[in-house]
């Protein structure tokens, strides 16, 4: 296909090569620089798409992010929905098609890389227009540390899309000396291609790079596709420019319709004529630039439709020269055509009446209502805006600390005006940060401007169509008129929140860039108040879409959390264990044997634990470190029983409360000197435990003379567990008398085995003799495997979680946080025997005493057997009971509680459970009943300890 | 996301405090003394300002030491922040 529509020279694009990209199935051709939308007009295609609710055709209608109608699908070089033809920049091999609406997600996984980077600066100016340029220039010269961001694959800005002249030269000139001179300043950092896309709290403003996507297939693999730069700055420059703002007629979505500038940019940056035969619609001085320009590049422009009564004097003797019509006092009330644009429809218009209308033919027609400054990211930062009568804009209102908003995006629409307030506005930054701008800071010089006549505001043309506003596009991409709003209003809704809900206007991938304004004006018209008291919908980032991807950044599969794995995980993987997670630690679940599942592996690993020996990795328990003068002091006021009368040597159990009194912790406690104690907490409680003991000790007792530090990863621990294990512990370290007289329950020693420290402890998780192993993990594999090498004759059996879960379930130990949720005494455990009577105070004691916590039906742990032996009982399942007669009561049927930890027990040969059930303890002996799968499963309710409740397999 | 200034390290970013709730809330010399209601106002009874509110605040993932800040919980300004043995500033 040829490129009818390509001016013959000009424009920042790559003539000398020529790329092929293929669209909605036609091959196309176009160059570097080219986005897929100015290829497709230099190939005579305006319609992109059909709109979404209404199938009406849609095209081209801006050159950036707030074009409402080019939405497309990229198929290649890889799928991605939703994004614009107007920024898609072109490679060779594109693929893409329009989009009704609505896109489709790749089906296959993104193999591109992702990143961020985080980055500090005295200044960040985000836009390298001539603002911010200006403004960035002065920022650099002083030395301090800059970072300059701008969307656009090139600096410039409006200049990109103009004809301006700056030092007497084209004003791209001065764009490129300034971008050198900025790389030449080390502390600048210049992003092009970087959409700053969310502006936060002091000075944070995140921004979106695409660093590949403009090579398409080309691009190399090493590098990542895009990167979320979390800039910091101290003073942040807003230099995003204006959008410009369209005129509500009926049947204003014709493609070949197109804002005015859009049509200039077109034509100077990329070398295209968006039509041949033209009418410019406008409000303003602007969009003559637009007429004259095109007329200059051959189009033929029918006619400058003025709304203003006396249009633009200043303007109109450079129209009549170049023989293009001017009406002033004259609008567009509708449009002709299907797939484009073929006539304007052009009225008179006076005092808001419109006259008979006639047809000009046309097949382009150019819009310019106006100027709205790119406010986003000053609004996004809280700040303050105010309606500027005069432009029929919103404006920052305020000052804000650390952010400044300068040139178009603050109203200032002239070229001299910009630079002069960029470099001034950076001054004021620079000030404020105590740094001295530099002596030489030059300013362009830019030719003298005619003071433009004083545009007229103006939403919407009366539609005399008869359509009654049914097809005046407020919102293209949503397909919502003049008439949605009218519906709104009329419907009672005043706040403009309300009715963009109620119209979606603005709820599309351009978040209203085109229609927010207008949705506000023509709301003010219709209750009759001021645009002021209306306002704006609020601004949220992103400014414009980003995938989850590029904010995942690397942050995704293995590297989105931390693993924690032990000394012994490449054995635990040898030796084929399933893992769980447990927090973020990797956790061997049970160790199948060929052809076992895992209740066959647990109930093998169960068995061996209780009759012969098991061996467990239980590294990952939380250890704390206590040091201190105070520190039994400290552990006295925060576990429920006395610490401090513990012997050096010896090791107490303990439970910890908040200070409402509910269990928040269980765990050992081993006193290694009079000053110093090892705690045990649970796997998943470890931080939060030695925060809760930071908290305390910092807080309220900074008097006390202790430390805590995490030691967790200091030792590894493998319990051995079994009536076999004294065996085991006595061949492995033969210096260690293990009888019970010398070693006993609750007692731990330290030894040396070839010369490297071991620390056993007596303490059991499952009521079996047992032995705890703790060592350096530089050591844990080679101790694990001595251990296993002396099991072998007595068939030592490694165990998982599941195991280590059944076997403590079987003694009744709870598990915090699965057997209690936060509501739970130690007394509702049955644990009254760990709560201190003699202690005058410790954190929770107090609230014991609330009726609250006195009352007899509270829910208490209690043990459950399913009368039938047979079934597993659902852990969360519920528990009710019958009412005398046998039978359920009404519903709501009254819940008792519900089942905690439930397994299948080797050592009882049938499934058992624990359970929270209101007055337990009183229903030892009762049958209730458990809803599983619609029937309901009678259990009889036991005490929680349902294997050697005398605790005599403890010693061997 | 804001930048907090710990009174050990200097500005750092939100992200490494966790709140502490209000501040100057002692634990009770005797405890055992208080009446049930005296008791729960201290363990559930907290002020729910709006505007400036003494607050605790943890350097969690930093230094981990705990300090006081006065922060507007409407603008969620940081208006100042004083170590835990300092006493709370006279505010206007």
């Amino acid at each position: 296909m040829t490129s009818p529509f390509r001016t013959a020279e000009g424009g920042r694009i790559d003539r000398a090569t020529t790329l092929e990209f293929t669209f909605d199935g036609q091959t196309h051709t176009g160059h570097p620089g080219d986005t897929l939308a100015s290829a497709l007009l230099a190939a005579g295609r305006h319609q992109i798409a059909t709109s979404i609710a209404l199938g009406r055709p849609r095209g081209v209608a801006a050159a950036w992010a707030e074009d409402p109608g080019g939405l497309v699908q990229v198929e290649e070089p890889f799928p991605e929905p939703m994004l614009l033809a107007t920024t898609v920049e072109l490679s060779d091999g594109l693929v893409a098609h329009g989009l009704p609406g609505q896109g489709r997600l790749a089906e296959v996984a993104d193999s591109a890389r992702y990143d961020g980077v985080h980055h500090h600066v005295d200044v960040l100016v985000v836009g390298a227009g001539p603002a911010g340029l200006a403004a960035a220039l002065t920022a650099a010269r002083s030395g301090a540390r800059v970072a300059l961001v701008d969307e656009q694959s090139e600096a410039g800005g409006s200049l990109l899309g103009g004809a301006d002249r700056l030092d007497d030269a084209p004003a791209m000139r001065w764009v490129a000396a300034a971008v050198a001179e900025l790389a030449a300043h080390p502390e600048v950092l210049h992003l092009q291609r970087t959409t700053a896309f969310g502006s936060y709290d002091d000075g944070f403003v995140l921004a979106l790079e695409r660093r590949t996507d403009h090579l398409g297939t080309a691009a190399p693999k090493q590098v990542s596709r895009q990167r979320v730069w979390r800039l910091r700055a101290r003073s942040v420059v807003v230099a995003t420019g204006a959008h410009e703002r369209p005129v509500v007629f009926a049947d204003n979505d014709r493609p070949g319709t197109m804002l005015a500038g859009a049509a200039r940019t077109f034509l100077h940056r990329y070398g295209v004529l968006p039509g041949r035969q033209a009418v410019v619609f406008t409000t303003n001085d602007s969009a003559y630039d637009a007429a004259l320009d095109l007329h200059g590049a051959g189009v033929r422009v029918e006619a400058v439709v003025d709304a203003r009564p006396a249009g633009s004097p200043q303007r109109r003797e450079a129209c009549e020269r170049a023989g293009i019509p001017v009406l002033p006092g004259a609008v567009v009330v509708g449009t002709r055509g299907v797939e484009r644009v073929t006539h304007a429809l052009v009225a008179p218009f006076a005092d808001g009446e419109v006259g008979a209308a006639s047809p000009i033919a046309c097949d382009l027609l150019l819009v310019s209502g106006g100027w709205n400054p790119a406010v986003h990211l000053f609004s996004q930062a809280r700040g303050r805006l105010v309606y500027d009568e005069t432009l029929g804009a919103f404006l920052p209102g305020e000052e804000l600390d650390g952010l400044s908003v300068t040139g178009a995006a603050a109203g200032v629409l002239d070229l001299a005006g910009c630079l002069v307030d960029g470099q001034r506005v950076a001054r004021a930054a620079l000030s404020a940060l105590a740094v001295e701008p530099a002596g030489e800071d030059r300013l362009p010089t830019a030719p003298e401007e005619v003071v433009p006549a004083a545009p007229l505001v103006l939403w919407r043309v009366p539609d005399t169509s008869g359509a009654e506003g049914t097809t005046s596009f407020v919102d293209l991409q949503r397909d919502a008129t003049v008439a949605d709003i009218a519906r709104a209003v009329g419907a009672g809704l005043r706040s403009i929140e309300h009715i963009k809900r109620y119209t979606t206007i603005g709820t599309a991938h351009d978040q209203g860039k085109t229609s927010g304004v207008l949705t506000s004006g023509i709301t003010a018209e219709l209750l009759g108040v001021p645009v002021q008291d209306t306002g704006t919908t609020t601004f949220r980032p992103p400014y414009t879409p980003v995938a989850f991807a590029a904010l995942a950044g690397r942050d995704r599969g293995r590297l989105f959390d931390p693993e924690r794995v032990t000394a012994l995980h490449d054995w635990h993987v040898v030796a084929g264990a399933v893992f769980e997670d447990v927090g973020q630690w990797k956790r061997p679940r049970y160790y199948p044997r060929p052809g076992e599942d895992m209740a066959a592996a647990v109930l093998r690993e169960c068995a061996a634990a209780r009759t012969g020996v098991g061996i467990l990795d239980g590294s990952t328990l939380g250890k704390i470190d206590v040091q201190g003068p105070d520190a039994a002091v400290l552990l006295d006021r925060l576990y429920t029983n006395m610490i401090s009368s513990l012997k050096v040597g010896s090791v107490r159990y303990g439970v910890m409360c908040g200070v409402d009194g509910m269990v928040i912790d269980d765990g050992t406690v081993l006193r290694l000197a009079e000053d110093r104690f090892l705690l045990l907490t649970t796997t998943g409680g470890a931080a939060k435990i030695l925060d809760w003991m930071e908290e305390w000790a910092q807080t309220e007792w900074p008097d006390l003379r202790v430390h805590c530090t995490s030691v967790t990863e200091q030792w590894v621990t493998f319990p051995v567990v079994g009536p076999r294990s004294r065996d085991v512990i006595g061949a492995v370290f033969p210096q260690v008398d293990v009888s019970n007289e010398a070693f006993p329950f609750m007692t731990w020693r330290d030894t040396i085995l070839d010369g490297v420290p071991v620390r056993l402890a007596r303490i059991s998780f499952s009521g079996e003799l047992a032995f705890e192993v703790y060592v350096n993990p530089w050591y844990g594999v080679a101790v694990w495997e001595r251990l296993l090498e002396a099991g072998r004759p007595h068939g030592i059996t490694p165990y998982g979680t599941e195991t280590m879960h059944v076997l403590r379930a079987e003694k009744g130990y709870p598990i915090i946080g699965q057997d209690t949720d936060g509501t739970v005494t130690p007394h509702d455990l049955g644990m009254a025997w760990a709560v201190s009577k003699k202690k005058p105070d410790f954190i929770g004691k107090r609230s014991f005493a609330r009726p609250a916590n006195q009352d007899p039906l509270r829910k208490q742990l209690v043990g459950l057997l399913p009368v039938d032996g047979q079934t597993v009982l659902p852990e969360g399942s519920q528990i009710v009971d019958f009412l005398a007669d046998g039978r359920l009561p009404p519903p709501p049927v009254p819940m008792l509680g519900h089942v905690t930890s439930s397994y299948r027990s080797a050592e009882l040969a049938r499934p058992f459970a624990l359970a929270l059930v209101k007055g337990g303890r009183s229903r030892i002996g009762d049958t209730l009943h458990v809803p599983v799968d619609g029937a309901l499963v009678p259990v009889e309710v036991t005490g929680s300890v349902l294997v050697d409740p005398e605790g005599a397999r403890r010693d061997g | 996301m804001q930048l907090i200034e710990c009174p050990w390290c200097g500005p750092r970013e939100e992200v490494e405090f966790s709140y502490g709730g209000q501040a100057h809330v002692p634990y009770p010399d005797t405890p055992g003394e208080l009446t049930d209601e005296e008791w729960a106002r201290y363990v559930f009874f907290r002020d729910n300002t709006r505007g400036r509110f003494a607050e605790r605040w943890h350097h969690s993932a930093g230094c981990r030491r705990w300090f006081n800040a006065i922060r507007d919980t409407a603008t969620y300004r940081f208006e100042r922040v004083y170590r835990l043995d300092e006493p709370r500033p006279v505010t206007p």
